[in-house]
């Protein structure tokens, strides 16, 4: 479990740290990192405060929705403290690196436009709005756990979650100047690889690692894993190929994502089969919703947050109802006659939209009236490494 | 003396300098540049939206040879370039005024 952390951390840095800063361009890579990098260390102070107590405690009579604070700033945790068979300080460690990857993963939807200071005020109040409550929905015994809905690793806490919230943060700041007519493709597609990379690889701490011991359970989550990936990967690749003529780098790499993404939630409860399947849905939907749904639309979700995190997420939700197999996860899904786990995992879905949704819309307005969301024209123009950060990268 | 200015396709260079090299020219200046002429740029994809790029990147080469060579060092620069496509490039010849050599102080021809 230790592992299993420190890879997951490494997905956020630098991982998604570089997966992002080479999909923007140049004049923005600088800020890019500052975002993740700083969403980390306040994250982190933020879960030992309260984040973790809210989330994994019991909250009483408001238990359906939230924890209760019985365990701020660690109290009553020591050395020999145990969460199931795990020390509870590991425990604690290994969501840390969920909270702190979440609000990381929404940056890139507003790319290149929001103040740096907008960033983590807005960051800071959603962790504990929006993505605590769900994770105390899901996992801490609130209302999803009881209602069966299935998320082995994340897919509604993390990637429906940060997707949602990431579809409405760029539709509120609104497109960057020059979109869609100008080039903004991605300024160092070799950054992109390598964060993919560590991303793939720090996924197996995410996805095995949720199932909180060194089992059977966490080997077959690691495999369908690595099943999925590939497919998705290969599905973007090939639909990629066949729609615009020549498969891309880019679209292979987000294909990865969008697999690693759609297979979270699936990954304790699906076979290899079932893997697959997951895999080649989420690589064909996140490209369609990535490029021409997104065109279609007109929103300016600058890395494609929302089309394969949230898209992702959700295909993989779906279709965990459909495949999850008894003998693997102890829940039978659509394939072996239970549709009715479709619809729980569409109730757990809808749910976390409708509250992300709307509690995002509410912290975003606070955050304005605050300090404001968006940079100037000319310093956006400019660039935000140059006029944020005062350092540029040569 | 004349300055014979050519804009032309980056992979084409080793070609190019090898031809004016054959042709005795003791030395040129090279700028990476961006530009287009006729041929407008071209379109790329990024996320199924298409977008312009204008500027195209290019080689200029600068070389500074007798008036009596200039068809020569012309030729050189053209015969590398086929088959002939659109976005070859152009050549400009400009006459030039006065030559010197720094380290010798030769002056015009004699400092080429």
């Amino acid at each position: 479990m230790i592992v299993a952390t420190a890879i997951v951390l490494m997905m956020s840095i630098p991982g998604l740290a570089l997966f992002y800063g080479g999909l923007v361009r140049k004049k923005g890579v600088l800020a890019v990192l500052m975002q993740v990098f700083a969403i980390v260390c306040l994250m982190t102070l933020l879960w030992y405060f309260v984040g973790y107590s809210l989330a994994a405690t019991d909250g009483g009579s408001l238990n359906a929705y939230i924890g209760g604070f019985d365990k701020m700033f660690l109290a009553g945790i020591g050395s020999d403290t145990l969460s199931g068979t795990i020390p509870e300080s590991v425990f604690f460690m290994f969501q840390l690196t969920f909270a702190a990857i979440t609000p990381a993963l929404i940056v890139g939807a507003f790319a290149d436009r929001m103040k740096f200071s907008a960033v983590c005020i807005f960051m800071c109040m959603w962790l504990i709005v929006v993505y605590v409550p769900v994770w105390h929905w899901v996992w801490g015994g609130g209302s999803f756990r009881k209602m069966g809905v299935l998320d082995f690793a994340g897919g509604t806490v993390v990637h429906i979650n940060a997707g949602v919230a990431a579809l409405v943060a760029c539709i509120f700041l609104g497109k960057r100047v020059g979109y869609p007519n100008e080039n903004m493709a991605p300024h160092n597609l070799v950054l992109s690889v390598i964060g993919a990379s560590l991303l793939w690889v720090g996924w197996f701490g995410f996805n095995a690692g949720s199932a909180l011991g060194a089992n059977g359970g966490a080997g077959m989550a690691m495999l369908a894993t690595q099943v999925a990936t590939a497919a998705a990967a290969l599905a973007w690749m090939f639909v990629e190929w066949l729609v615009h003529k020549k498969p891309s780098v880019l679209g292979i790499i987000s294909g990865a994502v969008a697999g690693l993404v759609a297979i979270t939630p699936a990954c304790g409860f699906v076979d290899g089969w079932g893997a697959l399947w997951i895999g080649i849905a989420a690589g064909v939907i996140c490209f369609f919703m990535s490029t021409a749904v997104k065109k279609a639309l007109g929103y300016d979700d600058s890395l494609d947050v929302w089309g394969i995190h949230g898209v992702g997420g959700i295909v993989g939700a779906i279709l965990t109802g459909v495949f999850a197999v008894e003998a693997i996860g102890g829940t039978a899904g659509l394939l072996e006659g239970n549709p009715g786990q479709v619809l729980t995992q569409l109730w757990g879905i809808v749910a976390t939209i409708v509250w992300c949704g709307i509690a995002t819309f509410v912290l975003l307005i606070i955050t304005n009236i605050l300090v404001g969301l968006r940079v100037s024209e000319p310093v956006e123009i400019e660039g935000l490494d140059i006029n944020l950060h005062g350092e540029t990268v040569q | 003396m004349k300055l014979v200015m050519a804009i032309i396709k980056p992979f084409k260079l080793d070609e190019v300098r090898q031809a004016l090299t054959e042709l005795g020219l003791q030395g040129m200046t090279v700028t990476e540049v961006k530009g287009y002429g006729r041929q407008k740029g071209h379109t790329e994809i990024y996320r199924g939206a298409e977008y312009a790029v204008n500027f195209l990147p290019k080689i200029k080469i600068e070389v500074v040879v007798p008036a009596k060579m200039v068809d020569n060092a012309v030729d050189a620069i053209v015969a590398p370039q086929r088959p002939v496509r659109s976005g070859d490039g152009k050549i400009f010849v400009v006459p030039v005024e006065q030559t010197v050599r720094i380290r010798t102080g030769e002056t015009n021809e004699s400092a080429l």
